[in-house]
């Protein structure tokens, strides 16, 4: 009879860019139980709020990851203009459905990239980040900053994009669907790609549900969640639907993201078309005085900010609760069973945001 | 997608357990738990999702109070719970994974307990 042994999984690992540790207890090359332990870059941003008046945290807010950083600014934003009951102008709206989108681009290009490396396809990494470049080069045109936007605040945004702008981005996307659609073709249909994705990590839908998963991981195992569907920003007036695969594997995880990248672009779009004119921002008056709990779709899934204020200008309490963070009790269920050799593609296949997690 | 307080049910610790399951035989789907500091007291969230529907359950707690586990119904919650208990040192009885303090290997025991900041108080190793 084979023994049992643990073999420890990061936190410094070839395909970890950033630290997470298992303990993979290992009967044979089958892991029989994963067990997490985090906390290697936990830098307490939520109690920074005692430190920063509400309108500086955003950026704290965008500051908790440098890939999804648009995201968790505007979701912020959105939760202390609930508490002011702040009616934020709908071109600022549809701007904020804008950068959404093209962050989404970027952080499942940035993904895919890192996915053909793990795997040992290097050329297509190196394509996957080249198109991704092209998606921050907008970002910086538009926002000022490639990682760190900085375009959200209280009340709206920051910056307008101009008609002639918007009107060359849209017609880029033309050029940059087609090259994306090459990329997308080789993750979709290549035979090595198909070989190590196919079957492996598999999560059923009934865990994907139960267990909390959410974003990619959980679409990929049939479950449609997706909050964009809830209408926040300008995603009420957007026509598009989740895209869900139904295997429930790292293949249906990668696959997700590869047509979710089609779906951004066609929400940019459709965004650019309905975009009204006006202002785009109002000044928010007196200071957050309730709570609320905010919502939204990350690349990785559903972030949920929470704020609480008790009239001053310094929040009781901010609560950041990531993608990342909900999506660890469906990985140590998929680990669970598989070969020591697919553990680092199953990891990967969450898209595990580890600084966003830790705040 | 904004919810307010309205969403928000505050209930007894004793009454917790119940009520969660409750949201579990009616398919609600588990968001999150975090934990509040108000005063010396510290309140607990726990955030459901059914259809887009969010529904929250609160209870008030001090520091030296036993709160008992939800991860018996919701398997994930053990992630939330331990985070509770590591940040800020709430007292999580009946975890299925309890990892003993380990989950956030924070230099400071507890530290959205009693926050301190840079140049404010002791920094270890300084």
């Amino acid at each position: 009879m084979s023994r049992r042994i643990i073999v420890p999984f990061g936190p410094q690992h070839p395909v970890l860019p950033e630290p997470i540790h298992l303990d993979l207890v290992l009967q044979d090359e089958r892991v029989v139980e994963a067990i997490p332990s985090i906390g290697y870059i936990h830098r307490g941003l939520e109690t920074l709020v005692a430190k920063r008046e509400y309108p500086e945290y955003v950026y704290i807010a965008e500051r908790t990851c440098g890939i999804c950083s648009f995201i968790h600014g505007m979701t912020y934003c959105q939760a202390v203009e609930q508490v002011m009951n702040l009616e934020v102008p709908e071109r600022a709206l549809y701007l904020r459905t804008i950068w959404s989108e093209y962050s989404r681009m970027h952080s499942h290009l940035l993904w895919l990239g890192l996915f053909a490396d793990a795997i040992g396809f290097e050329n297509l990494f190196m394509a996957s980040w080249r198109l991704r470049e092209s998606v921050l080069d907008v970002l910086e045109e538009t926002t000022g900053g490639r990682v760190i936007q900085g375009s959200c605040k209280v009340g709206g945004v920051r910056r307008d994009i101009p008609g002639e702008t918007l009107d060359r981005m849209v017609g880029d996307l033309a050029g940059f669907e087609r090259d994306f659609r090459e990329i997308a073709n080789v993750f979709l249909h290549d035979e090595s790609i198909i070989a190590r994705t196919r079957g492996v990590g598999v999560l059923s839908r009934g865990d994907a549900y139960h267990l909390g998963a959410m974003g990619p991981t959980a679409r990929g195992s049939g479950v449609a969640i997706d909050l964009r569907k809830t209408g926040y920003a300008a995603y009420g007036k957007i026509h598009f639907k989740p895209v869900v695969e139904t295997d429930g594997d790292c293949y249906a995880r990668c696959a997700v993201r590869v047509k979710e990248v089609f779906s951004s672009i066609d929400i940019v779009r459709q965004a650019a078309a309905k975009i009204p004119e006006g202002e785009i921002e109002v000044k928010p008056k007196g200071n957050p005085n309730g709570e609320c709990f905010s919502r939204a779709e990350q690349p990785r899934g559903e972030l949920v900010h929470y704020v609480k204020g008790d009239g001053s200008r310094h929040l009781v309490r901010s609560r950041i609760r990531t993608p990342t963070l909900t999506n660890i009790p469906p990985l140590v269920k998929m680990l669970s069973g598989c070969e020591l050799a697919d553990v680092p593609v199953i990891v990967l296949s969450i898209d595990p945001c580890i600084g966003c997690m830790e705040r | 997608m904004t919810m307010g307080a309205d969403e928000t049910t505050v209930i007894e610790r004793d009454h917790l357990i119940g009520r969660v399951e409750e949201f579990n035989k009616q398919g609600y789907r588990l968001v999150q738990l975090h934990c509040t500091k108000v005063g010396e007291t510290y309140e607990i969230n726990y955030s459901f999702d059914l259809d887009y529907q969010f529904r929250n359950l609160r209870i008030v707690v001090d520091g030296q109070t036993e709160v008992p586990s939800i991860s018996g119904i919701y398997w994930g919650a053990f992630i939330y719970e331990n985070e509770m208990h590591d940040l800020f040192g709430i007292r999580v009885v009946g975890m299925n994974i309890d990892f003993g303090g380990n989950l956030f290997r924070t230099a400071k025991k507890n530290p959205f307990a009693n926050p301190t900041f840079r140049g404010e108080g002791p920094c270890p190793g300084e």
